[in-house]
């Protein structure tokens, strides 16, 4: 029962020599592959290539060499770049596309040792919160297969929660690795904007996005983060700020830590059981000796008309280079320009790209640009000060990650709206730019419940810590769906 | 379009430059910028906009915009922004070209250009700002399909956008040159016009004189000569003109400029033109600029062109025009200079030669000063020799055609055609006596009165002397002896 370690034992075991990479990734293939009819976490299975590299690491394991994540097996949402494998973005647009190069992140932890299985499944170049909108399919959830896993990291955090991996790579523009984690009953790390190079991820909305972590517990999220972050000359936006070790700063005492509830998250939209596996969680820290008081962040509830403005601005654009000249999905016999660029586009995207990509250009358009760009753009730097006046009280946020636990595929898919709600409590964080994570806190109906804690910027040691004294004290991290335990 | 009553009318003009910045890799990525390579084989990744990458903005691209802010006295924003143009083109990888759109990192400058009476006239500079080149589509020779090639994509180029200041056709020229001397005095960009370093958007209207209301302007788009600038305009202003008094309206378009027919046409209309919803550009922070570094960008600035023209004229005694003319590239410049300093008793000689014989010689093989054509100590040489008097001004000519021509030294030349210049005043005596003996008539007519023989004899004598009877003795010696 080898899946059964976490991604902490199974560095260290591999270290040790208890069991070699190669057999690890053979477990966890064929784990992947039993798996795959009924989950659909995966788009992409690189066995061959795992294999090898499997070996490889193996030969420096055995010579003493290799990096902190030598023949760990890892998966990577379908947004990273890597080279010679294809990388999606979960859409036909894609569907064709063989990256020349390695995104940063897949470097960093290719140099970490780290082995990849494979591509994960996620919500069509990462918009979406429930991975209905992967051209590949739905994922479903391992807790429930009726229900959605979250999304966009849909297929990450399945396939962390179903032990597929013990760790996967995911990004988060407004709540796409936290919203999944809570919905799947795993642990997701969204850090600082600019700490994890941007470089080699498919862009959604590029002032919002930031790679992050999925896994089982805090303490592996620190370890895969480690290797992830820091300073990237190719990312203007990276920050040249020394990455902390994050596991040396986990074991922290909680006494004295202060904890703002945020007051607009236990609002009425907020499930009630949900709140009550929340507020048991903030009880868990008030006796680790942290001291609670509530917050109010009050242009927070802006978060999503905000996000709904300036995302889509931003994809319009970043998506314009989908014109089928190129590189991915070209239509068959073009008649004239117009016609390839209206084809190749209008067959490559689904539906909530092109809305979105129509919303974009909307609220870009001369004469609405102000009333709708511009105007998100203050809004967003008001919540942002909200956050700094919040952070000169407290040390950390905190507060439900979700409204709800997982619904069920197809109940919220004809509502937009109802749809982008489930971002609520997440987006303020992406908008602010800081670090953000979600740990398992219980249950609703079989279904799990995430506890979302915030930080201030660069303070992801803090959260960690913060999550892993948690965890120390509950198990909840350590529950598996039984199909999968 | 003659029939046009022009002088009822006022021109407005403003120019937007474009000139490739001679950085050596691009301005977002580390691919070259060399010219001339098969197509797409300087196109990086990131030129190619692919999937996940990103711009990392060339510092050197950054010094050259403020090098060229500080050359036109403009202000230099402690804080400009790069935002995006959308639009879709194949030329255009990422469906946006980044620029610089609200903040540009130059604003506020202003250019002197000399009119045709001889004044200065002050051009305002609105501002200038960086921005990416786009690629190229290339029509011939692929059997009616279109091909992209992508090596200009990303090369750095300087928008720089004048006020509307220009009256006229021969102030646009006037003021491009002078940018254009600028740039390549700043050795910021080639200057080469024919490879599309440095080009222009002319945006051109009319207006009855007096009127102090814009007209409607059309914008000619990419220009990339002098003289087509000035026929495009020309063209322009007679056709708004003569439109307006037959009753029509100019319209607000994009025009382009056909050299072979010599006219402009319509690309596209205001109402066809793209809403390019520009917006900062995310990927790339607020570009910061320091003091520290605007004040050392500027101790490196070399003399600018009207400095140089100045200093010229008081150092060595040249008219405005000339120091002008000389100071049309720093090559020139430099070259006469370089000459000067060789016979610095002679600087207006120099200027004359360098102005003349060579600019000629030069311009007919189309090779650039500094090519080392002829070297700056060859030319002093020969000057040298103008002046020690050991050749006359107009065998001199005779000679740079053979130094031109063999490459060889003054001295050598004037040696091996023993053209020295005679100057023994007993030698050319002796042969103003046998001219006189030969002529006995024209000597007669002389003498009773008829003064114009002068020339004659001078002639004679020269023929006598195969031309190298030094010009003010032989004058001299003449005025003596013809009386008798």
């Amino acid at each position: 029962m080898i899946h059964r370690n976490s991604l902490t034992q199974l560095a260290a075991g591999l270290r040790a020599k208890k069991f070699s990479s190669v057999e690890l990734v053979r477990a966890y293939l064929q784990r992947i592959e039993a798996s795959q009819p009924a989950l659909n976490a995966f788009i992409s299975v690189t066995a061959a290539q795992a294999l090898e590299a499997a070996a490889a690491a193996d030969r420096d394991l055995a010579a003493g060499r290799g990096g902190a994540l030598a023949g760990v097996p890892i998966a990577h949402k379908d947004l990273f770049c890597t080279a010679g494998v294809r990388t999606t973005c979960g859409s036909r647009m894609l569907d064709n596309f063989v990256s020349p190069y390695d995104a940063t992140v897949v470097a960093k932890l290719k140099a970490a040792g780290a082995v990849t299985l494979g591509k994960l499944n996620m919500d069509e170049f990462a918009m979406g919160s429930s991975n209905e909108t992967s051209y590949y399919g739905p994922v479903r959830n391992p807790w429930n297969p009726d229900f959605v896993p979250g999304g966009s990291s849909g297929g990450s955090a399945a396939a962390v929660a179903a032990r597929l991996v013990p760790a996967a790579t995911a990004t988060d523009t407004g709540g796409s690795i936290r919203q999944p984690a809570a919905l799947c009953g795993i642990t997701g790390v969204k850090p600082t904007y600019g700490r994890v190079s941007r470089y080699g991820m498919i862009a959604f909305a590029s002032s919002l996005d930031q790679a992050g972590v999925l896994a089982a517990s805090a303490q592996d999220a620190a370890l895969m983060l480690r290797e992830m972050a820091g300073f990237d000359p190719r990312d203007s936006t990276s920050v040249d700020t020394p990455v902390p070790d994050y596991l040396a700063a986990l074991d922290a005492p909680l006494a004295g830590v202060k904890v703002g509830l945020i007051k607009e998250f236990f609002d009425e939209g907020l499930d009630r059981e949900s709140e009550r596996r929340v507020r048991e969680a903030l009880a868990v820290l008030e006796r680790l000796g942290a001291s609670l008081r509530e917050v109010s962040l009050q242009n927070l509830p802006r978060s999503v008309p905000v996000y709904y403005v300036v995302a889509p601005a931003e994809c319009s654009s970043n998506l314009a280079r989908y014109d089928g000249v190129r590189f991915g999905h070209r239509c068959k016999d073009p008649r004239d320009l117009q016609d390839l660029y209206r084809r190749s586009r209008g067959e490559g995207f689904g539906a909530e790209v092109k809305r979105r990509i129509m919303t974009g250009t909307y609220v870009l358009s001369a004469g609405y640009y102000d009333a709708y760009y511009l105007k998100a753009q203050r809004v967003r730097q008001l919540i942002a000060a909200d956050f700094k006046r919040a952070f000169g009280e407290v040390d950390v946020l905190a507060g439900p990650t979700s409204p709800t636990a997982a619904f069920r595929i197809g109940a919220k898919t004809a509502d937009p709206i109802t749809m982008y709600l489930n971002d609520i409590y997440t987006i303020g964080a992406n908008l602010a730019g800081l670090p953000a994570l979600s740990v398992p806190c219980g249950f609703v109906d079989g279904l799990p419940v995430g506890l979302q804690i915030v930080g201030p910027h660069f303070a992801e040691a803090r959260i960690l810590n913060v999550a892993h004294r948690y965890q120390l004290e509950t198990d909840w991290h350590l529950k598996a769906p039984e199909r999968f335990a | 379009m003659t029939g046009a009553n022009e002088s009822a009318w006022e021109t407005v003009i403003g120019l937007e430059i474009h000139a490739q910045l001679a950085t050596r890799s691009k301005i977002f990525s580390g691919a070259s910028t060399a010219y001339g390579a098969p197509p797409n084989a300087q196109a990086s990744l990131v030129d190619l906009g692919f999937p996940g990458v990103l711009p990392v903005l060339n510092g050197e691209a950054v010094r050259m915009a403020v090098r060229f802010g500080l050359a036109v006295g403009a202000r230099i924003a402690r804080h400009s922004v790069f935002a995006r143009k959308n639009y879709f083109y194949p030329d255009l990888p990422k469906g946006y070209q980044i620029s610089q759109y609200e903040l540009p990192i130059v604003a506020q400058g202003s250019l002197d250009i000399v009119l045709d009476d001889g004044s200065a006239k002050r051009i305002g500079i609105t501002r200038a700002h960086l921005e990416e080149d786009a690629g190229k589509s290339l029509h011939e020779g692929l059997g009616g399909l279109t091909g992209v090639d992508l090596n200009r994509a990303g090369t750095p180029l300087i928008e720089i956008v004048s006020e509307p200041d220009l009256r006229s056709a021969k102030e646009a020229v006037a003021y491009m040159k002078k940018v254009h001397t600028l740039v390549r005095y700043l050795e910021i960009c080639d200057g080469n016009m024919q490879e599309g370093s440095f080009r222009c958007d002319a945006n051109v209207s009319v207006r009855p004189k007096g009127s102090d209301k814009l007209g409607t302007r059309a914008e000619i788009k990419n220009i990339n000569s002098f003289r087509y600038v000035e026929k495009a305009i020309q063209y322009e202003i007679a056709r708004q003109i003569e439109l307006i008094e037959s009753g029509g309206k100019v319209v607000q378009e994009t025009r382009l400029y056909d050299p072979d027919k010599g006219e402009t046409r319509s690309m596209r209309t205001k109402e066809e033109a793209n809403d390019y919803r520009y917006f900062p550009d995310p990927d790339l922070l607020p570009l910061a600029v320091s003091e520290e570094f605007i004040e050392e960008v500027r101790r490196g600035l070399p003399e600018l062109p009207d400095e140089k023209a100045a200093r010229l004229s008081a150092q060595y005694g040249l008219s405005a025009y000339d120091a002008g003319v000389l100071t049309a590239s720093r090559e020139l410049a430099d070259y006469y200079e370089e000459v000067v300093r060789a016979v610095p008793r002679e600087p207006k000689l120099a200027a004359n030669w360098v102005m003349g014989e060579l600019a000629a010689a030069l311009n007919k093989e189309s090779v650039e000063v500094g090519s080392g054509r002829m070297p700056a100590a060859r030319l002093a040489g020969l000057l040298a020799r103008i002046a020690d008097q050991t050749i006359s001004g107009k065998l001199a000519k005779e000679v740079f055609e053979a130094m031109w021509a063999s490459g060889q030294g003054a001295d050598a030349i004037i040696e091996s055609k023993g053209l020295k210049q005679i100057t023994d005043s007993g030698a050319i005596e002796r042969a103003i006596e046998e001219v006189m003996a030969k002529n006995p008539g024209q000597l007669a007519d002389y003498r009773a009165g008829k003064d114009k023989l002068f020339g004659f004899f001078v002639g004679q004598v020269m023929k006598a002397t195969q031309g190298k009877a030094n010009p003010a003795q032989l004058n001299e010696l003449l005025k003596k002896k013809l009386p008798g």
